[in-house]
């Protein structure tokens, strides 16, 4: 039933237009009213190749609402495919067009026996969230693209799902990170979004040794779906590796599903984690003889960044997490899972979490809380009022953010715990008592 | 023409104004043809992602800074919410004042389109109220509550019984109107209807209608030097204060598209005087406006020092300036006033118009009289450029911009401006309303246009790398080979 959608982190289906966008060579067209994808392209880096104004859209009126528009989308594909180069073409659904009740896909298929490279996926804005959005584009792809592909599995390739294309800010230097971390150990990462990437890697999906998930549910659905079509398995690596402690545990991890040999991949564990503190050894008396850094933490985020930041909070920098909030409304099949991630801390400590989507909500129990000093605030811009009051260190890095501009950073890996140092730092060094 | 106050309702402005998105001519025949009542749009067989007047309207009444905004729809509708709400907020901190305006949604799901969404929406006006307590709610309509026939004046009219405060609904289906303007409409609708006060006394100020403000020193120094008052609207004011807009000496604006309903409508139901001549951008068009306000105010001869002072000043400036634009050839690519006034300023500068491409087209504005700005241009163009009425649709732009090779594209919304230094064109993002307002302001546009076609780094950097996304087939046909015959 309609809900109060208050200061929310997350956006409808159809915002799955930004994982489209976010693959080289795919041009979304959608069937859909004249202001979605304006609306949806909330953010930065929204003036690739392919942008909001380039993508072909219906544009439906009140003509199409009454008579149909089927029609329409037949010319807009036909004359997409003459005007736009693209080598994959994906007619998304919104609202308007599902409700009444305009039958794209046999649209497509005509198109689709034609040779053309052009496929569907429904994404009413009604039926979920842009998370939801993700999974279903990425379903679509491998039901109807890769429908005659059959595997040979290449050794040591890997398939990553992690964060959500264009909607956390920190998307590309994510992907970027993980590829890097892989390749450290021998292992060659396939991923589909981003630079340099594109139809090829979706061409690549079925060959890969292993599906790997990093995320705390979004992605796992895709993974079983290529299990189920590929015989591919898959890892669920539920937690973004932020600083030493959870990017060791992850190599291991990712080292030992795929059968490397143990040495090797804790040969660059030790070396990578040197390193490291050599950083956090020349910096510790700042972090320790800090007058105002806080004590206790809250993210308010979706599930990556809270689990994610709270366990390298925690498990490197021994902060005492205050309740965190996985707000991108996560479907409740992981939500168990998702609790005990949350407890799975060092030295017992455990997290509260609440997957409350309301952001007032969320509000008001930040500021009942007590951080036993300054709160370290991490959230986005809809943080930026509460942190005020609250009096807290405040640090916006997930969507919506509107104040810092991200282009390809990221806090993934041991590199992405300083570069998280660095940029808290920058704010708790604004103050001195 | 008659406005009823009555209804939550009003006519698109293709209804109206007729109003149209598909066109191609040349300034001249858009000009008779507007006087004719003759122009009709043309649809396309092809068509890019617009934008829709639900968006305006969220955009655009936000700007008031103590009122609530519901937006009955799907979560992806109000994604805009957070960063307008923070565009908002540091336009009020530039003046130091809180920004306290709320945006909400009722998160409409797949069971919302099938039994329908009013108890939600009705818990919603509750909850937003105990929350907020804004001076205002106004409810947003969007193309699922319309599709789905939701009868939402019902709920709202209930609803508003248990609250103090009005609740009132704005019916923006993004279906109803292929112009986004309407919007502004839908807003202006909503203040005129329901928020405006009848006068309880004549003040001694303007309504001046415009989005962001930034001129505000200047406006309130140039109303000053002829004793008047202005009142902005409808950035950074509070409920409160809209509610005496009916005791204004006048209302004036910008923006003809921005102002057309407001204006008028003010004008009909309350006798506000709204000025109706070409807008303040450039010289001419700044002269023609001032005087005009000057003689609806009684300030004639405050408005002739103004000019006289002012001119001493600037026009020297703008003439030795000018010595080095001459001959730039332009496009321009704006909204159905702007599109047409900083063509104006274009030519005034001695730069040359290739081509205008105007997101819609009003064919009159709500006084029934054809845009005066576009009957101005007509008449005193040097040549009959070519004109394309186009709701950004970017394919078109960049075959006009490849088939006319300008020196300079000046636009003035976002997502436009980059697709021309793509195609390796030096562009100016004429965000900024008052970026050729006055005197001032057109002498510094007039610099900026020498600095941006000076130093080309940045767009022959960046064409130089990257790859267009339209075939070579598409930039081989004319730029309407894919629009239809008229409706």
């Amino acid at each position: 039933m309609a809900k109060t959608l208050d200061q929310a982190r997350y956006k409808c289906a159809l915002g799955g237009i930004q994982t489209a966008q976010a693959i080289e060579g795919v041009l979304p067209i959608l069937h859909a009213g004249p202001g979605c994808a304006d609306k949806l392209a909330t953010g930065y880096g929204t003036s690739g190749h392919f942008a909001p104004r380039i993508f072909p859209c219906s544009n439906l009126s009140e003509t199409e609402i009454v008579f149909g528009g089927e029609k329409r989308l037949q010319e807009l594909i036909e004359n997409a495919v003459r005007v736009i180069d693209a080598d994959l073409y994906i007619v998304l659904t919104g609202c308007s067009a599902e409700i009444i009740g305009d039958d794209a896909e046999e649209v497509v298929n005509q198109f689709r026996a034609r040779g053309k490279p052009v496929i569907h996926a429904s994404t009413a804005g009604f039926k979920g969230s842009n998370y939801l959005g993700y999974e279903w584009i990425l379903e679509a792809i491998i039901s109807q693209y890769l429908e005659k592909t059959q595997p040979k599995t290449e050794t040591g390739l890997v398939n990553v799902f992690a964060s959500l294309p264009q909607h956390d800010p920190y998307w590309h230097g994510n992907y970027d990170a993980l590829e890097n971390l892989l390749q450290e150990i021998g292992l060659k990462a396939n991923i589909l979004f981003g630079y340099g990437r594109g139809v090829s890697s979706i061409e690549k999906i079925p060959h890969a040794q292993f599906n790997l998930v990093v995320n705390p549910w979004l992605g796992v659905d895709t993974a079983q779906i290529l299990q189920d079509r590929f015989g591919t398995p898959y890892l669920h690596y539920p937690n973004l590796p932020i600083g030493a402690f959870e990017t060791s545990r992850f190599l291991s991890a990712v080292g030992e599903f795929a059968e490397l040999p143990t040495a090797p991949v804790q040969a660059v564990i030790e070396e990578q984690e040197r390193r490291y503190y050599y950083f956090i050894e020349r910096f510790a008396d700042l972090f320790l003889e800090n007058r105002v850094m806080s004590k206790r933490f809250t993210v308010a985020s979706d599930a990556q960044y809270a689990l994610a930041i709270t366990k390298f909070l925690v498990n490197d920098m021994g902060l005492f997490p205050q309740k965190q909030f996985a707000m991108e409304n996560v479907p409740e099949k992981y939500q168990a899972d998702i609790e005990s991630s949350f407890n799975d801390l060092r030295y017992g400590v455990t997290a509260d979490v609440s997957f409350e989507t309301d952001g007032y909500l969320v509000h008001e129990e930040i500021k009942q809380s007590d951080y036993l000093g300054y709160p370290l605030l991490i959230g986005s811009a809809w943080e930026k009022k509460t942190a005020r009051e609250t009096k807290a260190h405040f640090l916006p890095i997930s969507w919506p953010l509107n104040e810092r501009l991200v282009m390809h950073s990221s806090y993934v890996g041991y590199d992405g715990g300083l570069k998280l140092l660095e940029d808290i730092y920058s704010v708790v060094l604004t103050r001195f008592n | 023409m008659a406005f009823d106050f009555e209804s939550t309702t009003f006519g698109t402005r293709e209804e109206r104004l007729g109003s149209i998105v598909g066109y191609v001519g040349s300034i001249k025949d858009l000009a008779e043809q507007s006087r004719c009542g003759t122009l009709r749009e043309r649809g396309r067989c092809f068509s890019q992602s617009s934008s829709c007047d639900a968006g305006c309207v969220l955009g655009y009444i936000t700007h008031i800074r103590d009122v609530a905004l519901i937006n009955h729809a799907p979560s992806g509708c109000a994604a805009p919410a957070s960063p307008i709400v923070t565009a908002q907020t540091q336009l009020a901190e530039k003046r130091s004042l809180s920004y306290n305006t709320v945006v909400l949604g009722t998160d409409l799901n797949e069971s919302d389109t099938i039994f329908g969404a009013g108890a939600g929406l009705r818990q919603t006006i509750l909850e937003t109220w105990e929350r907020y307590k804004p001076a205002a709610i106004f409810v947003t309509t969007s193309c699922v509550s319309g599709i789905i026939g939701e009868d939402v004046d019902s709920v709202i009219a209930e609803a508003a019984e248990e609250v103090p405060i009005p609740v009132v609904p704005i019916h923006c289906e993004g279906f109803k109107s292929k112009v986004w303007a309407t919007g502004f409409d839908a807003c202006d609708h909503a203040i005129l209807s329901r928020i405006v006060k009848p006068p309880q006394q004549k003040g001694n100020f303007v309504n001046f209608k415009n989005f962001n403000e930034s001129a505000r020193e200047d406006i309130i120094d140039m109303f000053d030097a002829i004793g008047v008052d202005t009142f902005f609207l409808y950035s950074n004011t509070t409920l409160e204060e809209i509610s005496h807009i009916s005791e204004a000496l006048a209302t004036v604006s910008i923006c003809g598209t921005l102002c057309s309903y407001l204006g008028n409508g003010l004008e009909e139901k309350y006798g506000v005087p709204y000025i109706k001549a070409i807008n303040p951008l450039g010289v001419t068009g700044f002269e023609t406006w001032f005087r005009e306000i000057g003689r609806v105010v009684g300030k004639e001869k405050e408005v002739e020092a103004y000019i006289t002072r002012e001119r001493a000043i600037y026009i020297p400036q703008i003439e030795e300036v000018k010595k080095k634009l001459k001959g730039l050839r332009v496009v321009l690519g704006m909204g159905s006033s702007f599109a047409f006034q900083v063509a104006r300023v274009v030519q005034e500068l001695d730069m040359e118009v290739a081509y205008v491409t105007s997101w819609h087209y009003d064919s009159r504005y709500d006084d029934g009289n054809p845009p005066p700005h576009v009957q101005h241009l007509a008449a005193h163009t040097p040549v009959d450029f070519p004109v394309n009425i186009a709701d950004q649709q970017n394919f078109e732009l960049m075959n006009i911009l490849n088939t006319y090779k300008p020196d300079l594209y000046l636009g003035r919304h976002g997502g436009t401006s980059v697709w021309a230094i793509k195609q390796g064109v030096p562009a100016i993002f004429m965000a900024d309303e008052y970026m050729t307002f006055g005197y001032k302001r057109t002498l510094s546009f007039a610099h900026t246009v020498l600095d941006r076609i000076t130093n080309r780094s940045f767009e022959n950097n960046l064409s130089a790398r990257i790859r267009l996304p339209y075939t070579k087939w598409w930039y081989q046909q004319e730029s309407d080979s894919l629009y239809k015959e008229a409706e």
